[in-house]
């Protein structure tokens, strides 16, 4: 019975993995590849860890496999950020479907501030000159 | 943090006193001292809401884990069909959480939650500009969004 879930979890994260490979490939921008690999490939590790967990079921491997899960839920998302981060702001193109971009009217690549949109009038402004629009 | 402390104390002093050094027996001395702070937290300002924080935290890791498995089946779906149906773009999200701590967490959440990546945080930590997948019912994603980062904050406030 266990040995089923134990497959069936093993077969789920590696079809996962496959599918964030397969986004990479196919998708058309650098953010949205971004997405594929980071979530996809995070559950695909994470289920497959979950299996590792349920076959052997000792506590020294449960708890090593749930720290690579940790772990990997706090590196992951950060790599992603990083790269995706660097990519926008070097200037890569976003796709052509891209519906809006709410960021770029608020970025200022000369000082490279990143201002909120949300800064009252009778904020003291900042030293740095600003580009006129 | 410190009822925390207590809880870990309290526990090793249960170990201590029936002088039985196992891992199962720890489990139990943590169990007991989470069920005495949470009969004396409401005399002890300090550790107002303790107790609540477990369920809680039982309650988010549960949500998390549905709205992954949604959200990459959606996100999967759209890689393996020929057709695009998604309708990226870049939102700004005003932020509730306030200290680095809580916005490092906030953030990361979002990012392992399939369809929307924290590209950056503007220069007066107000506003996270979010990349998202699936723009096509934008109320419904910033719901979602403000959603997540309430339970989220639940956790630490």
């Amino acid at each position: 019975m266990i040995e089923w879930l134990v497959v069936g979890l093993i077969l789920a994260g590696t079809t996962f993995m496959l599918v964030a490979a397969l986004g990479v490939v196919r998708l058309p921008d650098l953010l949205t590849r971004m997405h594929a690999t980071t979530k996809a490939a995070t559950l695909g590790v994470s289920l497959i860890m979950l299996a590792v967990a349920l076959h052997f079921g000792e506590v020294a491997v449960v708890a090593r496999a749930l720290g690579v899960v940790l772990f990997l839920m706090m590196t992951a998302p950060v790599a992603a950020h990083v790269i995706g981060r660097a990519g926008y702001f070097v200037g890569t193109r976003l796709w052509s479907g891209t519906l809006k971009d709410e960021l770029r009217p608020h970025y200022h690549p000369l000082t490279h501030r990143l201002d909120s949109g949300l800064e009252r009038p009778d904020e003291p402004s900042d030293p740095t000159p600003r580009d006129p629009p | 943090m410190i009822g925390m402390m207590w809880n870990l104390l309290l526990g090793l002093g249960w170990l201590l006193l029936t002088g039985d050094f196992s891992g199962a027996n720890l489990l139990t001395g943590l169990v007991f001292a989470y069920l005495v702070l949470a009969l004396v937290q409401p005399r002890i300002a300090a550790l107002s809401g303790y107790a609540q924080r477990l369920p809680r935290l039982v309650a988010f890791v549960g949500f998390f884990v549905r709205q992954l498995l949604l959200a990459n089946l959606k996100v999967a779906y759209d890689i393996l069909t020929p057709p695009w149906y998604m309708k990226p773009g870049v939102i700004a999200m005003p932020l509730a959480a306030r200290s680095d701590f809580e916005i490092a967490f906030v953030a990361n959440l979002i990012s392992l939650t399939p369809g929307t990546l924290s590209l950056d945080v503007s220069d007066d930590h107000r506003v996270l500009y979010i990349h998202a997948m699936f723009l096509g019912d934008e109320p419904a994603l910033r719901r979602s969004l403000a959603e997540l980062e309430r339970r989220a904050l639940a956790l630490f406030r």
